[in-house]
């Protein structure tokens, strides 16, 4: 608690976070059966599901037991995602392997066992020239209590020490602690974290601390650090979190890493590609027209 | 689930677990860090948990350019074999409702490594005291009964105070008494799980409000230090400065970045 300069005592928010505790254990107490079966439902709700779009069915092993790879390159974030989608993607044919289905406050898919092309947020594919190239693309927003149910729907239980695992997203600027303002950075800016048994060197420098990332990009290189997979977090600062040119541009120097160096084709090209994907997405979202 | 570094799962029989409840002013966790830096404590291992939310980042305790490129998850537990003490950091705050399920998978965890025991430090809302603790010391201890009677009368001959009992529902007028720890996080819940699991367990606490609490974990440590005597005095001298805690490189900046100087 804390008095105001008004005289007024407001409740000071905790930042060890233990607020939810009080009130959830107050709840444990005074839980009745509805309650308990309201949150039961809201769980099952929560639930993360691999599909197989094209068969309509849902995957009954992890997805890499499924589909082993060697490599494991996977794109979170809408500017990840559209780099991948210019630069790799557009250098190969990709046949989609599965489909991973969640629900959140921000990720409001509405059928159940379906999903709608528009619906298909976070969708996985191999390079069908060789299939032990998996490729991860997710623009929808896993929650903390799904990340750990997506890590094992998609690694499964077993992990195989000999992937290599490349993961590519964006952080605002904002997020980033430097002891000169973060208002005289040059943005965007790449960083790099790699595990203990990392076998290849990043494209950039390492992300200094007392610098922190958390997320789905936590969860995956937490996973990998725990055992022991060779992986290597690309993380792009920028000011601008929306679909943008110069941010997804940024993620170019990877493109010379061991895991990427084999997978794009023709980079000008790619680059119209990109610069296209910003255009169509621009008109769209012009709301005066 | 505890995950060695190595390929052996380190001997942790007999050895003093140190761990932090996330708790206000994230004291617990500050003082873990100090004693981690200042010891030099090496990683031994990982507790893999969905209970945690996840994060990663280079290592906190980087003294140099070759030690600054390890990686850190949420939760890892470190070592110092010569003082047989274990001490396990976390990093992040606990997922909605599985709070109760860590407290159960970590001791489990403590049961089966067989530690001597666990000393959890941690911390309560300074606005909730009572006026007898506005008066008194800001520290308390609490012991779970299978805590050695070796312990207990060490404790009471440093004159700690026990943490008070209080109105487990302070708006009834004739409400039973209980062990409360507002703003303590799981510390009540490890506790409680502490006494019914006979696992000797020490809870150490300071009443805190959020802020700078640096000052408040280097009082925590301090007062852990009255009884386990992790690091002796340089000299008796009483006037000489505090015993010498080394902050680890990662409390940099943890009030933010720099400010842009177009503010002045």
């Amino acid at each position: 608690m804390a008095a105001t300069f008004f005289g007024e005592v407001v409740r000071a928010p905790c930042r060890a976070g233990t607020e939810d505790e009080e009130e959830e254990e107050e709840e444990g107490r005074r839980e009745t059966p509805e309650d308990g079966e309201v949150r039961q439902q809201l769980a099952r709700k929560r639930e993360v599901r691999l599909l197989r779009r094209q068969a309509k069915t849902t995957l009954e092993v992890s997805l890499l037991e499924k589909y082993p790879c060697s490599k494991f390159i996977i794109a979170i974030g809408n500017n990840a995602v559209a780099f991948l989608s210019s630069f790799i993607m557009n250098s190969g044919v990709w046949e989609e392997v599965g489909c991973a289905k969640l629900w959140n406050e921000w990720c409001r898919t509405v059928d159940t066992t379906h999903l709608s092309p528009t619906e298909a947020f976070c969708v996985f594919y191999h390079l069908k020239s060789n299939p032990s190239v998996v490729l991860c693309q997710c623009s929808c927003y896993v929650a903390e209590d799904q990340q750990y149910q997506w890590l094992e729907k998609v690694f499964g239980s077993c992990p195989r020490k000999n992937m290599q695992v490349t993961i590519l997203t964006c952080r605002h600027v904002t997020d980033y602690k430097t002891s000169e303002s973060t208002s005289s950075l040059h943005t965007p800016f790449l960083k790099a974290l790699k595990t203990q048994n990392a076998r290849e060197p990043p494209c950039c420098s390492l992300l200094e601390q007392p610098n922190i990332v958390p997320g789905l990009p936590a969860a995956v290189l937490s996973y990998c650090q725990v055992w022991k997979i060779s992986a290597i977090l690309y993380l792009c600062y920028t000011d601008v979190m929306k679909l943008d040119l110069i941010t997804a541009e940024a993620f170019k120097p990877v493109l010379s890493s061991r895991s990427l160096k084999g997978l794009v084709k023709n980079i000008p090209q790619s680059t119209e590609i990109l610069k296209k994907l910003m255009t169509t997405n621009e008109i769209q979202s012009n709301i005066y027209t | 689930m505890f995950v060695p570094c190595g390929d052996s799962v380190p001997d942790l029989a007999g050895c003093t677990l140190l761990m932090p409840a996330v708790s206000v002013g994230n004291v617990g966790q500050l003082a873990i860090d100090l004693i981690i830096s200042t010891l030099n404590m090496y990683k031994i291992g990982y507790f893999y948990t969905d209970c945690l939310v996840p994060m990663v980042g280079n290592n906190p305790y980087a003294t140099a350019e070759e030690n600054s490129t390890e990686l850190s998850i949420n939760a890892e537990v470190y070592a110092s074999p010569s003082k047989k003490l274990v001490a396990l950091q976390l990093r992040s705050i606990f997922i909605k409702y599985k709070s109760k399920s860590f407290c159960e998978k970590l001791l489990f965890w403590v049961k089966s490594s067989n530690c001597a025991k666990v000393v959890v430090l941690s911390s309560s809302h300074s606005y909730h005291r009572n006026d007898l603790q506005l008066r008194s010391t800001p520290f308390r201890y609490l012991l779970t009964p299978s805590m050695q009677k070796s312990v207990q009368n060490k404790i009471q001959s440093l004159n700690w105070e026990e943490m008070e009992k209080s109105p487990c529902i302070p708006e009834i007028d004739d409400s039973e008494f209980c062990v409360r720890i507002p703003g303590g996080g799981i510390t009540k819940t490890l506790y409680d799980e502490g006494c019914s699991k006979e696992i000797p367990m020490v809870i150490l606490l300071k009443f805190v409000s959020e802020g700078d609490n640096i000052p408040d974990a280097l009082g925590l440590v301090e007062y852990l230090n009255e009884w386990l005597q992790i690091i002796k005095p340089c000299c008796d001298d009483p006037s000489a400065s505090a015993l010498p805690w080394k902050m680890p490189s990662s409390w940099r900046l943890l009030f933010g970045s720099g400010l842009p100087p177009a503010l002045f």
